[in-house]
């Protein structure tokens, strides 16, 4: 910079000062006062501010949320999706419901090992980096706990879709599929089951009939895009779609071969269903159709009387949803409602139909029917057959009661 | 000749190309597990005992180690402190109103307790009984349900021989058909009016 530059910039810095009040006016426009709010007027974060991401913490809200009297301690517990709050059928993986049996591990990859053993031609032990290098595979399905709706056989319990519905996720998964990995060990004939077992304190294990091994299983290690949490079985998780939950084994560390299931705890003591007669159903593993209105709810009631659009979830551990019909009288008179895009095996699916409120009470359920033509069963069906005391495996037409308030409530009807 | 054997060649790379073929492939990626690998992580017992230790106890050994161990969440006598699980009590209950199921009145297995026990028990520190203390405590387990004396001694050989009271009442669905559908109907569905069986907000 030369000293004539300098001079020159100093000169037009002083004329600035003497002009004082003439200089020139600033835009009267972008002021709070016409509606510009102070986001539009100012620098906003740069890069990097957070390196990983967040949602905006005017979502605050949306969290996963547990039930203190449920379960004596958060080790084995349960925590649920906020299913109110979340659009399409991907579940962001930091809203994924949990279930625990003895907490949850930090698992060092680099020490993690999968073993395969048992009627197989070689025991074979694979670490992160020998799974990472098979043929890979990614898939969407959903995952939900067995468990889900449990809290409500005797009658309506929990007011909002997170506590009767939420223990269900779906995510897409990567990994190697269940029978590449068999090809590798070479399974010896007579071999039916599968035993597999986790790596947490539980070490949780659970028999997996073959068939489903060589059908669509999965041992995946990445949820929508990045690496499992480690709530969700970092770094190694069995993927069984459509069926129960506690049997997509997380923190997978072992796969034995065997010809008969093992009936493990998990499939014994729990995991059973008891009936009124004294009798339980034992490898009820398959979710049927179930569906259930996400909006309106009880956290997300309506305003104002007028139209709406009344949005929902499907599925089913049997295949497509074929279809779901909404009613709006407590099931006397029902519509079919749109699927939205895309309608795909094993995996959420939306739902959406146009909805007039009038301002009166109405009583809002849904009903799915899956392409196997099974019709989802009202609560009163499933109490006729599996009374009160099953605990698992409730797939019931849930009812929402609208109450001219425009707040929703979780009813059942008789 | 020759040219029978290029097609077989042929035929072999094309169908090593059919993506869903890959099953029949081997990659040789792993390697071999020692036997004292799979000795350390085989550990399931089975109903009919495969699987179980050497070794055995008693009930009554089993007694100071249970106090000690796992009286604080599933009380001296099994009943279950707080919301922590029962082991014990609910006998012949399974069709009431309100059935406790523990291992007297559900569990159809007694070797897969000693499995439970040993894997996970006391909660939060699974594998940290030794396998006379697992036999100690699951006979315990098991007495307090009535099902042992305090002297026998519960071992490989006579575990899976004790009689669990519910072990008849279990049904393999084994994922097949469903148990109850619903209706498919789209006017006038429901015969009589329409009525509330509960409400979560009038809890
Ligand atoms: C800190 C509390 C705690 C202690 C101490 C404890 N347990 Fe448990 N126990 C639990 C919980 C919680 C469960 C259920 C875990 C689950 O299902 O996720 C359980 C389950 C069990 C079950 C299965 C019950 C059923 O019907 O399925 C048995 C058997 C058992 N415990 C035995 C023991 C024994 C033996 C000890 C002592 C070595 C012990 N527990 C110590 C908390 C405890």
């Amino acid at each position: 910079m030369t000293g004539r530059d300098n001079d020159r910039r100093k000169f037009l810095k002083l004329g600035a000062a003497a002009a004082g009040g003439a200089m020139l006016p600033g835009a009267s426009r972008g002021t709070e006062a016409d509606g510009t709010p102070e986001w539009t007027r100012r620098m906003g974060k740069g890069v990097g501010s957070a390196p990983y991401g967040a949602p905006s913490k005017f979502e605050s809200d949306v969290v996963r949320r547990a039930v203190p009297w449920l379960t004596a301690s958060p080790e084995s517990s349960v925590s649920f999706t906020p299913l109110h709050a979340l659009h399409g059928i991907i579940t962001p993986n930091g809203l994924a419901f949990e279930r625990h049996h003895a907490g949850y591990p930090d698992i060092d990859p680099d020490r993690h090992r999968l073993m395969i053993h048992g009627m197989v031609d070689r025991n074979l032990v694979f670490t992160m980096d020998d799974i990472v290098r098979f043929p890979s595979e990614s898939r969407i399905y959903f995952v939900e706990c067995v468990a889900n709706g449990g809290m409500e056989w005797r009658g309506a319990q929990m007011n909002g879709v997170q506590f009767t519905h939420g223990m269900i996720m779906c995510a897409e998964w990567t990994g190697v599929r269940l029978s590449t990995l068999l090809s590798e060990v070479g399974v010896k004939p007579g071999a039916r089951w599968i035993l597999a077992e986790g790596a947490d304190n539980a070490i949780m294990n659970r028999s997996v009939p073959i068939e489903k091994a060589f059908d669509d299983a999965l041992v995946v290690y990445a949820q929508n895009g990045e690496m499992l949490r480690p709530e969700q079985g970092y770094p190694l998780r069995l993927l069984v779609p459509g069926y129960e939950g506690n049997m997509n084994i997380k923190w997978l560390r072992r796969l034995e071969l065997g010809d008969r299931p093992w009936f493990t705890r998990e499939e014994t003591a729990r995991y059973t269903d008891l009936l009124p007669d004294g009798k339980a159903r034992q490898f009820s593993w398959l979710h049927d159709a179930k569906s259930v209105i996400t909006f309106p709810c009880p956290e997300r009631g309506l305003k104002d009387k007028g139209r709406y659009e009344i949005s929902g979830l499907a599925w089913t551990g049997r295949g497509r949803i074929d279809r779901v019909d909404v009613s709006a009288d407590g099931g006397v008179n029902w519509r079919r409602a749109r699927l939205t895009p895309p309608v795909l095996s094993k995996c959420l699916t939306r739902f959406n139909i146009d909805w007039t409120w009038d301002g009166g009470p109405a009583l809002l359920q849904s009903r799915a029917v899956d392409e196997t033509g099974y019709v989802q069963p009202s609560m009163a069906q499933l109490r006729a057959a599996r009374g009160v005391n099953s605990v698992y495996h409730n797939n019931s037409i849930q009812t929402w009661r609208v109450a001219p308030s425009g707040k929703a409530f979780n009813v059942q009807l008789t | 000749m020759s040219s029978l054997r290029d097609l077989a060649v042929i035929a072999v790379a094309v169908w090593g190309l059919m993506p869903g073929k890959a099953a029949a492939q081997t990659f040789g990626y792993g390697r071999a597990a020692t036997p004292a690998e799979i000795a350390a992580w085989d550990i399931d017992v089975r109903p009919d005992g495969t699987g179980l230790p050497p070794g055995g106890s008693t009930a009554k050994m089993g007694e100071d180690l249970y106090i000690v161990r796992c009286a604080s969440c599933h009380g001296d006598f099994g009943q279950g402190e707080g919301r922590w699980p029962p082991l014990a009590g609910g006998k012949d209950n399974l069709t009431d109103d309100r059935p406790v199921k523990t291992v007297g009145s559900y569990w159809p297995y007694a070797p897969v307790l000693f499995d439970y026990i040993r894997r996970t028990m006391p909660f939060g520190a699974g594998l940290s009984l030794s396998d006379d203390q697992a036999y100690a405590l699951t006979a315990y387990v098991l007495f307090l349900n009535d099902l042992v004396g305090e002297d026998a001694v519960i071992d490989r050989a006579t575990l899976h021989k004790i009689e669990m009271p519910n072990r008849g009442n279990f049904n393999r669905v084994d994922g097949q058909e469903p148990d109850v559908t619903g209706i498919h109907c789209m006017t006038s569905c429901r015969a009589g009016p329409v009525r509330i069986h509960s409400d979560a907000s009038k809890r």
